[in-house]
């Protein structure tokens, strides 16, 4: 490797022997290279944007969209709204989806996860055929074939299912319940729950000082929930019961009043869920099995109940091995509904970087939109999760 | 058990071994440890009795039993059952089956699609199997497989050309998922080494692109390939849809093994990097000789999950206008002749896939199991 002779009289080659100039000229070379890519891509869109005739603005974001939106359960809005509008329309649905979506997996996901650890080799192998069988199959046809259901099998609106009490109905058009209609009062009521949640705060602070000084436990859970349903529901009877339910009506071929969840929302929720629910069970599994069993034993003998030791030894342990991977889940399925799209569910991948590119032609500015959405919404969700993270870490010496 | 004493009094340590009881053994053991072992499991297998019981034999019956294998059309289908829909139209598929299979692609040279899928099949197995003779021709034969596979379907160079708009069904989605397989890899290994770079400014541009494209969705990038990245190129260059496609889906699929290779950089011992340095091997030497080796071997799980994932993300191709096996699927589906056979299709798409990635799921965790050869807790 050395042989130094010929090469000393020839400074670069001296310069590329010694290893901190080399670095230097490696990465003066890759930031030229980058440079040079970025510059004739820029040049190229100039170039091209000009031979179509397009302009790269913004501007177009304030035109009035002219297609509507089904399903708007936030915002106001008609076909006279702006893009902008549209897009944030569509931003509102995505969150709701990837929201939602995240709190049916985990429950999902934790249940599959915990039978597939059940001791009932038929409760186990349930579980494990569910899980290999949609996690194996592409979100995608999930979400097609869960819609096709949802369209083709459920009844139409003048037949719909009546699920239960006379109030909900389930149809090809949508799954309808009833609303809350809030009248005046309401808002005391809405107070006390609010002052009944710090009382239970503070509660759960003093009661947690009171063991860590005492030894005493305190009925944490059961009094919690009696000043939970207590005062609140005082306050209501005191107010006059300032709630009134609006209850859907078959009107003609549809349904008035009430909520309506829409076939795209259940079947775009049920599949995105379903699916990530089983990489949830998956990491949930391998979570708990990571708790080594002399853990469950030294609590044993330290004279826990089994309840008390799953609560104290083991879901802590276990859930720092689960967070993180959960956060890569959540994430997923969070770009996952931008597949939306397949079955007209409007998100932001489908009003913006759907219709309104396909109206305005601005394919630049759309799509630049849109990922800056998703990339900031990842960001958000892994800061979070990374913050959560960092509380239920380790705390090592 | 005629051994069994009748005798108590033996001399200490002289008793012979008696069988174990016989509620504990056998078939009536195993019903008794594994599904009545207390009063919830007990529920809980009435309540998945129950379940499967329901399930059950009603889809055996639409999927087999009450299903029918031939027909020209599903009224003829649905004559043969007896109630419309009772069963399975499985003819569906059977007269489809060509088209999702080979797509458009000209009959008279599907010899030429035959004879890729079996070099497929070919490359994987000489690729894969450990002992095979002449493994470093396997090698070779596996990396230059995705050229020559091109060469075969769209021909040139004595072939008659097919152009890459008569790809279709199984076809396309095999060409979509195995092109982004084999050229993430290397790509990928390219892009971890960078990441893992002490040279800021490499670093810089590595964790950039990684991070981009990890934070946003295929789809939206598939949007790009096909509304404008021809922006990007120079002016008067055409650019086939598909290529645009496959090159995204690479860059794709790489970003994300590129992720799982770095978790196997991480996990050598440092010791490994020192050795290695302490040897006097530079860089390259040290990374093919010593550490790529062994970083790859722990990756391997989390590569084929990559390859799963990007298999299984091939079908988004769909969303933008390309025929892989689910939308040329669809599209057949509004065929009047089999028009609202939506269960059918989907169930045997969902076979397809399940078949292939189960396969591939198994074959990694056989791998991690033979590979594990560190210390065992």
């Amino acid at each position: 490797m050395t042989q130094p002779a010929q090469s000393t009289s020839n400074p670069l080659l001296q310069l590329w022997r010694n290893q901190e100039s080399r670095g230097v000229i490696i990465q003066i070379i890759t930031m030229a290279v980058v440079f040079a890519l970025l510059a004739a891509i820029a040049r190229n869109v100039v170039i091209n944007l000009e031979a179509v005739g397009k302009e790269f603005s913004f501007g177009f974001l304030l035109w009035p969209a002219a297609y509507d939106i089904g399903f708007s359960p936030f915002l106001e809005y008609t076909n006279q709204s702006t893009h902008l509008r549209a897009a944030v329309v569509g931003l509102l649905n995505t969150l709701l989806i990837a929201f939602w979506g995240c709190i049916l997996a985990t429950m999902v996901g934790f249940v599959l996860g915990i039978m597939r650890l059940s001791s009932n080799w038929l409760v186990s192998k349930l579980s494990y055929a569910f899980v290999e069988f949609m996690r194996n199959v592409p979100i995608l046809i999930h979400i097609l074939a869960i819609y096709a259901m949802v369209v083709t099998l459920l009844p139409p609106a003048k037949k719909a299912l009546n699920v239960g009490a006379d109030a909900f109905f389930l149809s090809n058009r949508g799954f309808y319940v009833p609303s809350p209609v809030f009248e005046d009062g309401a808002t005391i009521v809405g107070v006390v729950l609010l002052i009944s949640i710090v009382l239970v705060y503070f509660f759960k602070r003093w009661a947690r000082r009171q063991q860590d000084d005492t030894g005493k436990i305190y009925p944490v859970l059961w009094v919690s929930l009696g000043i939970l349903v207590a005062l609140p529901g005082i306050a209501f009877v005191a107010t006059g019961m300032p709630l009134s339910w609006d209850i859907p009506v078959l009107k003609g071929f549809n349904f008035k009043g009430g909520m309506a969840i829409k076939p795209e929302f259940l079947a775009l929720w049920l599949a995105l869920s379903l699916y990530t629910a089983c990489f949830i069970a998956e990491i949930v599994r391998a979570g708990i099995l990571a708790v080594s069993h002399g853990q469950t034993e030294a609590a044993f003998a330290l004279g826990l109940r089994p309840n008390r030791t799953l609560q104290l030894i083991i879901i802590p342990q276990a859930l720092r091995v689960i967070v993180p991977p959960l956060c890569s889940q959540y994430l997923n399925l969070t770009k996952n509904s931008s597949l939306a799209i397949a079955i007209g569910y409007m998100d932001i991948t489908a009003t913006l970087g759907g219709i309104s590119l396909m109206q305005t032609g601005k394919e630049m500015e759309t799509m630049l939109i849109v990922m800056g959405v998703y990339l900031v919404i990842s960001l958000l969700i892994s800061s979070f999760m990374n913050w959560f993270n960092h509380r239920i870490k380790l705390t090592e010496r | 058990m005629s051994e069994t004493p009748t005798n108590p009094r033996y001399a200490p340590g002289t008793h012979p071994d008696l069988p174990p009881p016989r509620r504990t053994t056998g078939a009536l053991g195993w019903v008794r440890s594994n599904l009545l072992s207390s009063p919830l499991n007990v529920a809980l297998t009435l309540l998945s009795v129950w379940l499967l019981w329901t399930i059950l034999p009603p889809s055996i019956h639409w999927l087999f039993t009450g299903a029918i294998w031939t027909a020209v059309d599903r009224k003829e289908c649905w004559a043969l059952m007896d109630a419309p829909r009772d069963g399975a139209c499985w003819a569906f598929i059977r007269g489809s089956f060509e088209l999702f299979v080979y797509g458009w692609y000209p009959e008279p040279e599907r010899w030429r699609v035959n004879l890729t899928f079996i070099l497929f099949i070919a490359a994987i197995v000489g690729g894969l199997r450990e002992n095979i003779p002449g493994k470093k021709y396997w090698l070779i034969f596996a990396a230059a497989y995705p050229f020559i596979a091109a060469w075969l379907l769209l021909g040139g160079f004595g072939l008659e050309p097919v152009g890459t708009n008569k790809l279709g069904g199984i076809l396309l989605t095999l060409v979509v998922a195995v092109t982004g397989i084999s050229f993430s890899l290397p790509l990928g290994i390219a892009l971890a080494l960078g990441r893992r770079s002490n040279l800021p400014a490499l670093r810089g541009v590595c964790v950039i692109f990684i991070e981009f494209i990890r934070g946003v969705p295929l789809i939206t990038l598939l949007f790009v390939a096909s509304t404008m990245l021809t922006y990007f190129l120079p002016p008067g260059s055409t650019f086939d849809l598909l290529m645009r496609v496959l090159i995204m889906v690479t860059l794709f699929a790489s970003a994300y093994i590129a992720e799982v290779v770095r978790g196997g950089l991480q996990g050598l011992s440092s010791g490994q990097y020192e050795a290695a340095d302490a040897l006097g091997l530079s860089y390259w030497k040290a990374h093919r000789l010593v550490i790529l080796p062994q970083a790859l071997k722990i990756s391997i799980p989390g590569i084929v999950n990559t390859f799963i994932g990007s298999f299984k993300d091939s079908t988004l191709v769909l969303i933008i206008g390309m025929m892989d096996i689910l939308g040329l699927g669809r599209a057949r589906l509004n065929d009047p002749e089999w028009l609202g056979l939506a269960p059918e299709l989907y169930i045997f798409i969902s076979l397809f896939f399940f078949i292939s990635c189960f396969a591939m799921s198994r074959y990694s965790l056989n791998l991690e199991k033979k590979l594990q050869t560190g210390h065992k807790s």
